[in-house]
Order: C-alpha cells, then structure tokens, then sequence
C-alpha cells in the first residue's frame, strides 16, 4: 500500500528518490566507516540541486550510489518512479548523465570529437553495425559545437587528446546532454580547470541545464558555484544531510551566513573562497 | 641480385602470412589495451582444427572456417575468465593458452601432423608456373580483406564502443555500454583472425605442429612496434596498415638475419630484444623523450 503510493507520488513529482540510503566502507575493520549514513531525498523535475560539504562528507559516494558504480547497504533509489537500487551501472546509463572533475574520464582520448560525441548520442540505446558516425550526426554536432563558442565545430576528425582541458569538459557536458538524462550528476566538473576556464564551463552548464530543464544535482567545493547556481542547496556532513535549502532562502543566502551558521563543520578550501563581487 | 629477391620473395610471402596474427594482437592490445597471451595458443588451434579436417577427408576451406569458429571460441573464454571470473587479464590468456596446449594434442592426436599428402587450399597453385606470386597475392588478398572488414567493423557503432572500451572504460559505461560484453567479443575477434593465420600457416608450410605457436604474441607485438614506429599511425586504418607493414619487415629483418647467419634457434632471442629495446630505450634516454605510446603494449 505504501509502496503503491510512493510509486504514484513519484510518478507526479520526483525525478530522483532516496529512501534511507546507507553505505559503509571497511565493514567490521577498525576503519570501518558509514559514509552515507541514512540520507532521504526527493528531487523533482526540473530541479538544480547544489551539493557541498567538507572532503569525506560523503558527496562523491552519493553520487556514485545514485549512479551505481558501487550497490548500497542499506535503502533504495528510485528514478522518474522506477526502483533501480541493484541495477549494473551500465543499464542505468539511459537515465543518467554524469560528469566527472577530471576532465579526461569523460571522454574517449583516442578518438575523434565527432566519434566521441555519437557514443554518446546511442546513450542507453542498443547499439549496431550501422556506422558510428553519420552524416546527419555530423551536421548536428557541428550546429550544437558552435554554441560552445569554441571552434570546435570546425574539429570534428580532431582526436579529443589535442583539446585543452577546458574544451574537453564543455565537450563533456555536451555529451551528457545529447539525448536528454532524467538526470545529470555533476562531480565538482570545474574544480581541476582555471578560473576563467571554471567560469566559462559553470556558464555553459547554468544554460544547458535551464535550457533543457535537466534535473540536476551538482557538487561543488565552491561556495560562490553553491549560492549562485540551482534552486536548491544541500550541505552534507558526516554521511548525514545538515541542511537543505532552498526557494526564497536560497536566493538571499549569501557565503557569510553559510559560515556563520556552519563555519565550524566545512573545511578551509571551501571557506577561503571569495565572497562573490558587487 | 638473385639472393636480394629471394630474400624479399620469402619476407613478402611470409610477412603477409603472419600478418593476421599482428591484426588480431592490434585489436586486443591496441584496441581493447588488453593483453592478451592467447594467442600462442589459438595459434596452433587454428592449424590443428584444419590438419585435422582435412585428414578426416573435409574440404580444406571446411577445416579453415571451423578453425576460425573454434579460434573466436578460445578468445571468448579468455574474455569470459577476465570479465565473469574476474582473474587477471594475463594470467586469464595464460591458462587458456595452457589448456590450449591439450586441446590442441587431442585435437590432433599427435604432436605433428603432416598434410604434404593431402589437397589444401594452396593446392591449386601448386600446378601455376608463378607459385611464388599466386600464394603471395593469395595471403595479400586474405590480409586486405581482413583489414579492411576490421577498419569497418571499428567504426561501427558497436566498433565505437569496443574501441572506447579500450580507451576509457568508465566513460562508455557510463554511456550504457556492457564493457565486459565488449571484451569478450573483442578477443573473440582477435583470437579468430589469429586461428585463421594458423590455418593457413599450416597449409602452407605443410605441416600443424604443437610448438608452431610459441612466441608468436612476441613476434606479432614487434611487428606492430615496427609499424607504428615507422608509420606514427594515430587512425583505426592506419593502426592496422602499420601491423600489416611491420610484419613484412619483421619478416625481412628475422631473413636477412639468417641469410647473414644468425641462428634459427636464436630467433626468439633475437625477437625478444628486438622489443625489449624498442620498448625500453626511451626510457634509458635522458631528458623528457616521449616514450612510444602505444596503448596496451
């Protein structure tokens, strides 16, 4: 009965849901630790989710539950109203699109650009002897590589270890977004690039996402990223949630008032962001 | 000048007689970056399945068909250990390999088996007065087409995967690919090509022997560092032109080596260091020169 309902509720207005998510790394050793400790969360669609939380807060391994590359403990996930708690990673591909913060695990090195973006074009999709690379996947890239603003539409045979970091990881967000994910995890996706570069890719991720109405959930170790971007903000600490924020509050939260009221359980990296100018 | 075309006669038809087995260790090592120690066995594999068919009395392209079966069949099992059993990829390759080593007596009942007696596929070009040349275009053409099905293969969608795979495993999963899936077919593939080179060695040097495979992985591995090395081959279509090209000069190399007195028993010897410097010497080089990237080796 409960479950009926839940799966009803689901379908109307989550896109993502935890329920009681536990993880526990080292079980029975001395460092044995909980690293997600009982987290419940519902997303709905549509929604851009900012994560922080100082290192071993447990971010990346939400991620990395909601996306299966490892099976949780304890609890169940639910995406678009459809359980896959124990599903393989690879079968959950269809609902997912997932960025990394190193540049180079998003994509293929080897091959080209217009290669690298046909994989992910067949995202979940069964896949053939029909060639790789159409003529008509072409066109699109080259249409979709312009808004990039890069010059990349002009690359297309290049091989993608001829591009800069940066390139690589707008090359990157294109490809988690060239057939529509339920949902896109993003993993501190700016934190290993330069400033401008970090900029210009938060930019092109704020755009795509509105554009597109992508349910997202991004981690980030920046503050600024945290308050300026998404509609909601979750702060984890210890596997647990500390706060969920989000609407109107979110909106006037400014980088003091986070450290004032939770100063003492995010670390330095975090904290020595700049406030945001003007 | 008749010795210096005897020597590219016997280089050329050989070369191009190996050079399957340098294609099928380009898709595992280059392709898939798995190494792959199979193919020492799936070599012989290739021989004994088609030495033995045609003694039974089958068409000797029966006997060439089947082996290539049987061949894609000890690729997947090497795959299948890796990715289900979760064992080493080289100890994987190893023991198949090893029990290859079995199969291959049984499947033969002896240790060698002659088919100087017997019709093969090389039959029909005992009677042309250009033998040399027909066998020789006759390899050519199976190589060719070799290449050229596996250039076409790997960019296909499926290609695109396999070769991703190799590349960055996590990002293609990611994109809903089964990577093991990718792996075993991958080997398969590879160690097909490797069994039908062992088909048509055996038929055409006229004998399967059980040791006809040994250092066979070592040898199509310095074909391939030859040929990208020569050719600084980045493209699919490149990578397995340079595998084609480096078997003919390794080939050329291993005669011209004899032919000024370097002993037959020296051979792998001679083969081993060939790759142990061509891999090691960037290394011992001072300063920061790029080592040859070659993926997998």
């Amino acid at each position: 009965m409960l479950f009926a309902l839940c799966g009803f509720w689901n379908n109307m207005e989550e896109m993502l849901v935890l329920q009681n998510l536990r993880k526990i790394f080292n079980r029975n050793t001395i460092d044995e630790k909980a690293a997600i400790d009982g987290i419940g969360l519902g997303v709905s669609k549509g929604e851009f989710i900012t994560v922080i939380g100082s290192n071993g807060a447990g971010k990346t391994t939400l991620l990395n539950l909601i996306a299966g590359t490892y099976p949780p403990d304890e609890g169940k996930i639910f995406i678009d109203g459809r359980e896959l708690t124990l599903f393989p990673e690879y079968r959950r591909a269809k609902y997912l699109g997932r960025i990394f913060q190193n540049p180079l695990m998003g994509t293929a090195s080897s091959m080209t650009i217009e290669e690298n973006l046909s994989m992910a074009e067949l995202r979940g999709k069964p896949r053939g002897l029909s060639w790789g690379v159409t003529k008509k996947g072409r066109e699109r890239f080259r249409e979709l590589l312009k808004t990039l603003e890069l010059g990349l539409e002009n690359r297309l045979r290049d091989r993608v270890s001829l591009l800069s970091g940066g390139q690589r990881q707008c090359l990157t967000l294109l490809m988690a977004t060239l057939s529509l994910p339920k949902l896109l995890l993003l993993d501190e996706h700016t934190a290993s690039l330069d400033p401008k570069t970090a900029e210009k890719v938060i930019d092109l991720t704020d755009r795509i996402v509105r554009e597109n109405e992508l349910t997202t959930i991004m981690i980030t170790h920046n503050m600024n990223q945290a308050i300026n971007f998404g509609d909601r903000m979750i702060m984890l600490h210890e596997g647990k949630i500390q706060f969920d924020i989000e609407g109107k509050e979110k909106k006037h939260l400014t980088v003091e008032e986070v450290v004032k009221r939770f100063g003492e359980k995010l670390e330095d990296e975090t904290l020595l962001c700049k406030p945001v100018e003007g | 000048m008749d010795i210096l075309s005897g020597i590219l006669q016997i280089s050329l038809e050989q070369g191009l007689a190996y050079a399957l087995v340098a294609l099928g260790i380009v898709i595992s090592f280059r392709i898939l970056a798995f190494p792959d120690l199979t193919v020492d066995g799936s070599f012989v594999l290739g021989g004994a399945v088609v030495a033995r068919m045609i003694v039974l009395g089958y068409q000797p392209l029966t006997g060439v068909v089947l082996a290539i079966l049987i061949g894609f069949s000890a690729g997947c099992a090497t795959g299948l250990l890796n990715t289900r059993l979760k064992i080493n990829s080289l100890l994987a390759g190893i023991l198949i390999m090893t029990i290859l080593y079995s199969v291959n007596l049984r499947v033969m009942g002896r240790s060698n088996t002659p088919l100087l007696n017997y019709i093969t596929v090389f039959t029909p070009f005992e009677q042309m007065e250009i033998r040399w040349l027909s066998v020789t275009l006759f390899f050519g053409g199976i190589v060719l087409a070799s290449k050229f099905l596996a250039d076409l293969f790997l960019h296909t969608q499926v290609g695109l995967a396999m070769r991703a795979t190799g590349d960055n495993e996590q990002m293609i999963r990611t994109l809903g690919v089964n990577t093991d899936n990718m792996t075993v077919l991958g080997l398969g593939i590879s160690n097909a090509l490797v069994a039908l080179s062992g088909a048509l060695v055996a038929q055409h040097q006229g004998f399967a022997d059980i040791g006809m495979g040994i250092g066979m992985i070592v040898a199509g591995l310095a074909s391939i560092i030859i040929g990208e090395t020569l050719l600084r081959a980045r493209s699919v279509g490149m990578i397995t032109f340079a595998a084609i090209l480096g078997s003919c000069i390794y080939r050329l190399v291993i005669t011209i080596g004899l032919w000024l007195g370097l002993a037959p028993t020296d051979l792998k010897m001679a083969t081993g260091a060939m790759v142990i410097l061509a891999l090691g010497f960037p290394a011992l080089k001072k300063g920061k020169e790029e080592r040859i990237h070659l993926r997998g080796i």
